[in-house]
């Protein structure tokens, strides 16, 4: 286990580092600069700014600067908000991001292998093909197109949640952007759910339990779910992406203060320090759930050995 | 020589027993089993219906997709000759849904077969060639999986502009890393196989067995696969549009119209609906189809 941890961490370290680098070089191709507004500055007190930030000095210098900054933990002053530093920004902002991220991850998970396990007990029911179409509209309906549908529904027809807004994260203000990013997740989770459950329920050691008298309950929920949500661990690191995906368009959708609204609009505005943070933020926190997916999937199967 | 002649039975005989012995191809046993999937059928007789219309539809509108008419501003569907409405500037949302849905489906063609091409090339050449190459090709593959590649392609747009090919380029190029690895597996298992073995031994080079023998037998996952990624493409390209950095105005696609129609939901609803619909039906069609096709050529996965 350690051994693994070890070596995954091997490959993860290299990885963040081509992201910074690809990541740092395509943002100083983009045309225009963090400084370059409508008004145009003088000359002398547009060098003056460049020299502030070392942004007079060659590219590949900067680079190195910025290297080093990384590595002591330092990802620069925003170029656009004043007096702010990246990790700051970041630090204000990530709360948002993270709890409609986890509360959309931990319902999907829930809900999802919950319908999988039905729609699997009741194959070809009416309760599988229920469940299959919501399935399948979930994967099919974009969170762009729920998310002002549910507004236009839920905000101002109804007038039961408030259509937009974070509030201090109140709760009515959080369901409709939870909805929205955990829908597709659910409907991928429960298919998945569903057929390694048919699976299970087929295999002979489920058979062995029936034929032991096992009751009913039991054989589901000891024996065959157990091997039934299996696949699913492979699938976190993707759910992970998609929902972070997603979280770009929902809190941009619902004027939610989070990191993903900053992420498109720093990149436009070019303010560079703030989208390499962001970036660099974002792969740290893949590469790691990454790695955890893949500890549990071995915690989970013995048969699967870490070397 | 002696001429070989058969009596007229044997003949018949044998002209039967050639009728008998023409057995149904892989492929033919296969589309028999798609057809008689009802939803794989009906989605590909809409599909067929949505590209027809994509490709003629604009010809049969009597407004085109960036006319603008300062009259004819915000009207509902069945008002004014505009079947499903206009726009804030009076443009006619049937024109603008026609021309936005050939585009969305020319990105998710023309992005599909770059990652096709891109994804088959890497997963065959790793999978044939095996050993040091095979680890170093799949280590890539790895990486690049693992990164949060819609950052990569939002800053892609943001460097480089919005530009069309462009856009098929970058969400191609991150559309492959699954394709490398299904067809890598496959290859894996192939290689073993006589025929393969029989090509070697009768002197063919690497290249000609990877693109005669290995590249031809993948054609199922593979065929599965793309009718995935199309949809999945789409959907990319929707979702950079509606951030903004996709298709510009005054082209549409699926995503700029339901962008637009979203900013507009309360006043205008019908152009937030009838986009969001066609987008729907369209993703569900080609994930119909693709289910339908696994099932078709891959029975024991059911």
């Amino acid at each position: 286990m350690l051994r693994f941890l070890v070596r995954r961490l091997l490959v993860a370290i290299p990885t963040l580092f081509v992201v910074i680098t690809v990541a740092f070089f395509m943002m100083r191709a983009a045309p225009g600069n963090p400084f370059s507004t409508d008004r145009k500055l003088p000359p002398e007190i547009e060098k003056n700014i460049e020299a502030k930030y070392h942004m007079d000095r060659p590219l590949i210098v900067q680079y190195g600067e910025y290297l080093g900054g990384v590595l002591h933990g330092d990802l620069g002053p925003s170029l656009k908000y004043r007096d702010k530093s990246v990790l700051e920004i970041i630090k204000e902002n990530y709360r948002v991001s993270l709890t409609i991220g986890l509360s959309a991850f931990v319902i999907a998970v829930f809900l999802g292998v919950s319908l999988g396990v039905i729609a699997a007990l009741r194959q070809n029911g009416p309760a599988d093909y229920t469940t299959m179409a919501i399935a399948i509209l979930g994967v099919c309906i974009p969170s762009f197109v729920t998310a002002p549908l549910l507004q236009l529904a839920f905000g101002s027809q109804l007038g039961w949640l408030p259509i937009a807004g974070w509030d201090n994260g109140s709760l009515p203000n959080l369901i409709m952007p939870i909805a929205v990013l955990s829908l597709p997740q659910i409907a991928i989770i429960s298919r998945l759910t569903r057929a390694g459950m048919i699976e299970a329920l087929r295999s002979n050691y489920v058979r062995t339990a029936r034929a032991k008298g096992l009751p009913e309950f039991r054989i589901v929920a000891k024996h065959a779910i157990r091997a039934a949500v299996l696949p699913l661990v492979s699938y976190l690191g993707p759910a992970f992406a998609g929902l972070l995906t997603g979280s770009l368009i929902v809190e941009r959708i619902f004027g939610l203060p989070g990191l993903g609204k900053f992420f498109v609009t720093s990149a436009l505005q070019r303010d560079y320090t703030v989208v390499m943070g962001m970036v660099i933020f974002f792969a740290t926190l893949i590469l790691l759930l990454n790695l955890l997916a893949d500890m549990l999937y071995a915690v989970l199967d013995p048969r699967v050995r870490l070397a | 020589m002696t001429q070989i002649s058969l009596a007229p039975g044997a003949y018949r005989n044998a002209e039967l027993l050639e009728r008998a012995v023409k057995g149904r191809s892989l492929w033919d046993d296969a589309g028999r089993r798609l057809l008689r999937n009802r939803a794989a059928v009906a989605s590909m007789i809409v599909l067929a219906i949505l590209l027809l219309l994509a490709v003629v539809g604009p010809f049969l509108v009597p407004f085109s997709y960036d006319e603008i008419n300062k009259n004819d501003v915000w009207l509902p569907p069945l008002t004014g000759g505009h079947l499903l409405g206009s726009d804030s500037l009076g443009r006619d949302l049937l024109a603008r849904l026609f021309t936005g849905l050939g585009v969305s489906l020319a990105i998710g063609a023309v992005a599909t077969t770059v990652s096709l091409v891109i994804g088959v090339a890497w997963g065959a050449t790793a999978g044939y060639l095996g050993g040091v190459v095979d680890e170093v090709m799949m280590r890539i593959v790895d990486v690049l999986y693992s990164l949060p590649y819609i950052f990569f392609v939002i800053l892609l747009m943001v460097t480089f502009g919005s530009n069309f090919i462009l856009m098929f380029v970058a969400i191609g190029a991150v559309e492959w890393l699954t394709m490398a690895r299904i067809v890598r597996g496959q290859t894996l298992s192939l290689k073993q196989k006589e025929f393969i073995e029989a090509a070697r031994a009768a002197g063919l080079t690497r290249t000609a067995i990877i693109a005669r023998h290995i590249v031809p037998n993948l054609l199922g996952p593979v065929v599965v696969y793309v009718t995935l990624t199309i949809p999945g493409v789409i959907l990319a390209e929707s979702f950079l549009s509606f951030l903004g950095l996709g298709v510009q105005p005054p082209m549409a696609s699926l995503g700029t119209l339901i962008s637009n129609g979203a900013q507009d939901m309360e006043l205008a609803p019908w152009l937030l609906i009838f986009p969001s619909l066609t987008m729907v039906v369209t993703l569900m069609c080609f994930n119909f189809i693709g289910d339908g096709l696994r099932d078709a050529i891959d029975p024991k996965d059911r």
